[in-house]
This record gives C-alpha cells, structure tokens and sequence, in this order.
C-alpha cells in the first residue's frame, strides 16, 4: 500500500524522539549506578554494584522508600474512596449536571500544580486559614504544628492532587456500563444496593484498577509536595534522589536509586495491566 | 381523542374455548416524556398464558407501555394491577414480571450459568437449588453445554436463549419481550418465531411480546394490541384484526388492503355505482375490501343482488407472484382497486368482478394527514 520510503519517514521522527529522550537517558541511567564516586567528588567509570549495595546496607533508603510507599498507598486508598463514590454519583445520578460536575472535577487539573501544593501551605500553615479558624472557633488555643511539614500535609495535598485522577478512568468505566444491564438486574429482583455490588462493581474494576494505577505510581515518585509541604518528617524518596543528583553531587547513588524504583514501577503496571485485562469484559 | 374504546377481554374472549382468567390490567394509563404524549389513555387486560403481542410502528408508544408494566418507567395517571397488586407504584425488582431485553443485556462478567442463576443468588436460593433449577431452564432452551461459557463468545440466537431462561427460571407469571428477534437474521428469526410459540406454550407464561412486524405479529399472537401514535387502535386475535379491522388503519398496516368511501342510506351502502346491504346509520362512511375477497365473476348473467357485489372495471397492472397474482383495476368512474387471485392465465382489457358483501367490513376512519 505505501512504499517503504513513506514508511521509513513517518515511522523515523516518532522512533528518534524515543531513541534520543527516553532510551539514551535511561541507559545512561542503568549505566551511572555502576559507576562510582571519589571522594573528590569525580565520576569514574569503573563498573561495580557498591552503590546497590549501599543502599541495602544504610537503612534511611528503605525506611524512606518504606515511607514513600506507605504515603502513596495511603494516598491512593483516599483518593480510591472519595473518587468512586464521587464518580458513581456523577455518572448515575447526577441527571442534568454531568457535565458541569464533571468540568468541576477537572478544572483542578488546569491549574498548576505548584499552585495548588502551595494552596495547602496556606491553608495548613501556623499562621493559616485553617488554624486561624480553630482558635477562633476555641477549638484549639495555639496553632498546630503538625498540621504542616508533616507526613499527613503530604497525604492531603497528594489526595488533592491526584483524585481527579482516579475520577476519571473510574468515570469512564462506569459509563460505559450499558444501562441496560442495570435495568436487567432490577428485573431480576436486584435492589439497587444489590444491583451495585453484583453489577456496577466488577464492571468498575478496570477503571478502579487505572485510577489506583494512576495515583500510586504518581504519588511514589511526587517530590514537589514532600519538598513544599512535607518537612523532615515527611522526605519522601525522589526528595533523596534529587539531592543526590543536585548538592550531594552523588549520581550513581541517585541512579541505582532511580534503577531500583523504575523497576518496582515496572513490575507494578505490568501486575495492574494484567488485573486489568482479566477483569474486562467486551 | 378517541371515543369508542375496544373492550380488549371480549374481543379476545371470541375464539377461546374458555374465559380466561385475568392476569394484568393496565387502566387508563398516559405517559409524557417532555412535550411528547408517548402514551394516551390506554387500557388493556392481558390473560393468564396467553400470548399477546404489542405491535406498533417505531414511535408508536410499544416499547414505552412495556417499560411501565416492567416498572422501568413510571405512568404520568393511570393504573397497573396484577391481580389484586397495584403494580405501577412498585420499583421492577419487586414485581414478579420479567424482561427479556432487545439487546439481551446478559452480564458479561457473568458466565451462562451465573446470569441464569442471577435472580436466585439475589434472593439467597439455596445452592442445590440453584443449580437444579439452572440446569432445567438450560435445558429448556437447549444451552446446556454453554453453561460455563462467557456471554460474550456465543452467538446472537445464543445469547437470546440464554436471556429466555434467565427471565423464565424464576417462572414468572408474565414475560416481557422487546422486540428479542430483531437483531437476528431472517432465518435464525423465523425459526426462533416458531421456538418461542412453542415454548410460551409448554411453560404457560403470559408473554407481552413487543414487535414492528405485523406477519410475526400474525404468526406467534393470540391476541394482537395494534397501538398507534401512543394510542390502541385495535385489541384482537390475528383472524379477527385480519378478517374485521376495526379502523382504517388496522385494515392497511395488516395486509393489503381496499378503502372504500361511501355513502350509506336506509342501511345500503352505495359506492362508485356498487351497493350492498350494511346495519351502518345513515351518512358516509367507509368500508375495507380485502384484495383476495375480491374475484373474477363467474357468470355475466347473474343479477346482482345485496349479498355478491358486483363490479365492471379494466386492468391496470398485474403482478405475477406465482401462486398468486395481484392486479390493480379501475372503474368506469376512476376508482382503483387492488385484486388478488390465483395466478393462473393473464388477464387484460375489461371484466367483471365480485364480492361478497359480509367482506366488506366498515372501519372507522382513523386516518390522519
């Protein structure tokens, strides 16, 4: 059908783009966390797997990656319960404002994400609205500390953030049920709270599946929020990475750490696509 | 608005040995979506194990007036009683009436055996039960070595046995059916118009059976509901709405046939020269003539009289369909008649032709332009 010119000139400006921005850096990537540093702070090209082994001999790499995955379980389950529910009553129940409820849920995601890690700053802050309004409703007598730079500010705002982004694969599931099989549930004598469990459900999955997805793999890898609103307590993994890289002046350590979560990441989108495949049913 | 109504029970009463015990009445029942009168003030009685089918074009209110006994849909004024329960004030999962969908609506997630079992596990059925009972609906409609296959890798004609058996394993008092052979072939249809006949009668469920296709109406009925423009034109057994239409309408969406306007004085109906005999009041009214009613006359010699009428016109056209033959005739004073006879020789120029004058059945003319 087409020659094999064509081809090779459609097929080359989409196969340079991958080969120069996602395969070179990543293979430079693999190949900085064999390499080594000196303590006069130079790079040197002799292979070794110390910085692998470094990181599995100084606990506070775990105990942050612990962390940064407890966060981001944490994040997407919240994110998981305010996005069903919040997908289910738009898709099934909202009548005539879908689709306003629908822009609303979205607009969030036209604005800029540090603004909106900011936004928490003010709100969470010693001298910010939401402790302002504690002691003025003498709820609390001094403003609360832990509200801000703490594991918990880093949840909140991550939630924030990212439930739109459970919102929508859950929403799209949830559309493309046929309404048909609701009706056929009723007919069968289904209330709707047994018509929700038994139908709307597990043709849900997938979308359920994506959106935690989404909002896992988004959330381990976050370094703004930690950085803007977590404080010490609340360093997350890619803060470590990023001082690794930026004054620690360690890459290799930073690669092999980079090496290590890429890897996690992978092994989890290949365990979610296959869940997803099995719970699909066209 | 219409002012005679058809009391649908006697109509349907004619042929049956026996009166039929009652099993849903829907009463005076409207239904408006928006602007839109979908359905106006239809009553209608649906007996115990009878096969009735709700035929209308698209648009005409069928699919609507299903949805409200299936409780899908709630009437605007009106009622709905089965037996001596209101129906139309309960959600569908508490009426005992079943659906089988257009597009089956089977739950893909669901195996065979599961979607069949669906009701039961709903309502916590034991589980030996449940499979007995799966099982036996499986093997009425002859799936059973699909039980355990999903939804999605059998076949359309499939897929729509499975729907039956889900629908009738709880054995239900009545069955719904919105136009369930639609999306199938028209071999796989025909062979399915008669399956489905058949096994409405070995089970004895009522079946309201949605349709837009009258010879299947004729087909599979008892009794026919013709409904139009949200309204019933006529509730009737196939040889009754065929043989006496009550409307114009009836008479031309079923079969072919002959609109004649005429005039009728002291109980003769005269029209284009033709005069028989008729108990209508005086004033116009109009009579419909099946085509195969009217024949070649036997005889140039014969006087007629008010029983045979009789009638000089000349050939238009002629339709050869084998065993029979369809001509189109006009009369001296430019009236075109259709004419269905046995396709024997060709026929041309002038002749004679007759009816009977107990064919010519009076409609009311329903026509709207």
């Amino acid at each position: 059908m087409f020659s094999r010119a064509y081809k090779l000139v459609v097929a080359l400006p989409p196969i340079a783009w991958v080969v120069l921005f996602l395969l070179t850096p990543y293979v430079l990537l693999f190949a900085y966390s064999f390499w080594a540093v000196t303590p006069a702070q130079q790079i040197v090209h002799s292979w070794n797997v110390q910085n692998y082994a470094e990181l599995l001999r100084v606990p506070v790499y775990l105990h942050v990656l612990l962390r940064s995955v407890r966060i981001a379980g944490s994040v997407t389950l919240l994110a998981l319960l305010l996005g069903y529910p919040l997908a289910y009553y738009v898709s099934f129940h909202a009548g005539n404002r879908k689709e306003l409820l629908y822009q609303l849920v979205i607009i969030p995601l036209w604005v800029s994400y540090l603004v909106r890690a900011y936004a928490w700053k003010t709100i969470l802050g010693s001298e910010g609205v939401l402790n302002t309004l504690l002691q003025y409703l003498h709820v609390t007598r001094h403003p609360q500390e832990y509200l801000l730079y703490s594991p918990f500010a880093v949840m909140l705002t991550l939630v924030h953030i990212y439930t739109p982004f459970v919102f929508l694969p859950i929403y799209a599931a949830l559309e493309h049920i046929p309404r048909g099989l609701v009706e056929a549930s009723h007919d069968l004598g289904a209330s709707p709270m047994q018509t929700f469990w038994r139908v709307i459900v597990p043709l849900s999955i997938p979308g359920m599946i994506a959106g935690a997805t989404f909002s896992f793999v988004l959330s381990l890898g976050d370094f703004l929020a930690p950085l803007l609103v977590g404080g010490p307590s609340g360093i997350m993994i890619s803060n470590i990475v990023v001082s690794l890289f930026g004054t620690a002046y360690n890459w290799p350590l930073g690669a092999a750490i980079s090496a290590c979560m890429m890897a996690l990441v992978l092994a989890l989108l290949f365990a979610t696509e296959r869940l997803e495949k099995k719970w699909r049913f066209t | 608005m219409r002012t005679t109504s058809i009391p649908a029970s006697q109509i349907g009463d004619a042929e049956k040995p026996s009166a039929p015990v009652e099993l849903l009445s829907v009463r005076s029942v409207a239904k408006q979506f928006g602007s839109n009168m979908v359905l106006r003030d239809i009553s209608l009685n649906i007996a115990d194990g009878e096969f009735l089918s709700i035929l209308g074009e698209s648009g005409s209110g069928k699919t609507t007036l299903l949805r409200l006994i299936a409780g899908f849909e709630r009437p605007d004024s009106g009622e709905i009683w089965m037996g001596a329960e209101r129906l139309d004030r309960l959600p569908p999962y508490k009426r005992r009436v079943n659906t089988v969908f257009q597009n089956y609506a089977l739950f893909p997630h669901l195996s065979v055996f599961e979607n069949v079992a669906y009701s039961m596990r709903v309502k916590k059925t034991p589980k030996n039960e449940v499979s007995a009972r799966v099982e036996q609906a499986l093997a009425m409609v002859k799936m059973t070595v699909f039980a355990q296959a999903s939804p999605s890798r059998i076949s359309g004609g499939q897929q729509q046995r499975v729907a039956l058996a889900r629908a009738l394993v709880n054995r239900p008092r009545l069955l719904l059916l919105d136009e369930p052979l639609s999306a199938l072939d028209a071999n796989l249809r025909r062979q399915m118009q008669l399956e489905l006949k058949a096994l409405q009668r070995e089970v004895g469920v009522a079946f309201v059976f949605v349709t837009h296709d009258q010879e299947e109406a004729m087909i599979m009925s008892d009794r026919i509901a013709l409904l139009r423009a949200g309204m019933l034109e006529q509730v009737a057994t196939p040889r009754e709405i065929y043989t006496r239409p009550a409307t114009t309408y009836a008479a031309q969406f079923i079969g072919q046939t002959n609109l004649l306007q005429v005039e009728v004085k002291n109980h003769i109906a005269e029209c284009a020269g033709m005069r028989w005999a008729t108990s209508e009041p005086d004033g116009p009214a109009t009579f419909s003539v099946r085509p195969e009613c009217i024949v070649p006359a036997s005889s140039a010699t014969l006087t007629t009289g008010v029983d045979v009428v009789r009638f000089h016109a000349r050939m238009l056209t002629e339709v050869f369909q084998g065993a029979m033959q369809l001509l189109q005739v006009e009369t001296a004073s430019g009236l075109r008649m259709i004419v269905k006879t046995a396709g024997g020789k060709a026929r041309s120029g002038e002749m004679d032709f007759e009816f009977s004058a107990a064919d010519a059945v009076s409609v009311r003319n329903t026509q709207r332009t």
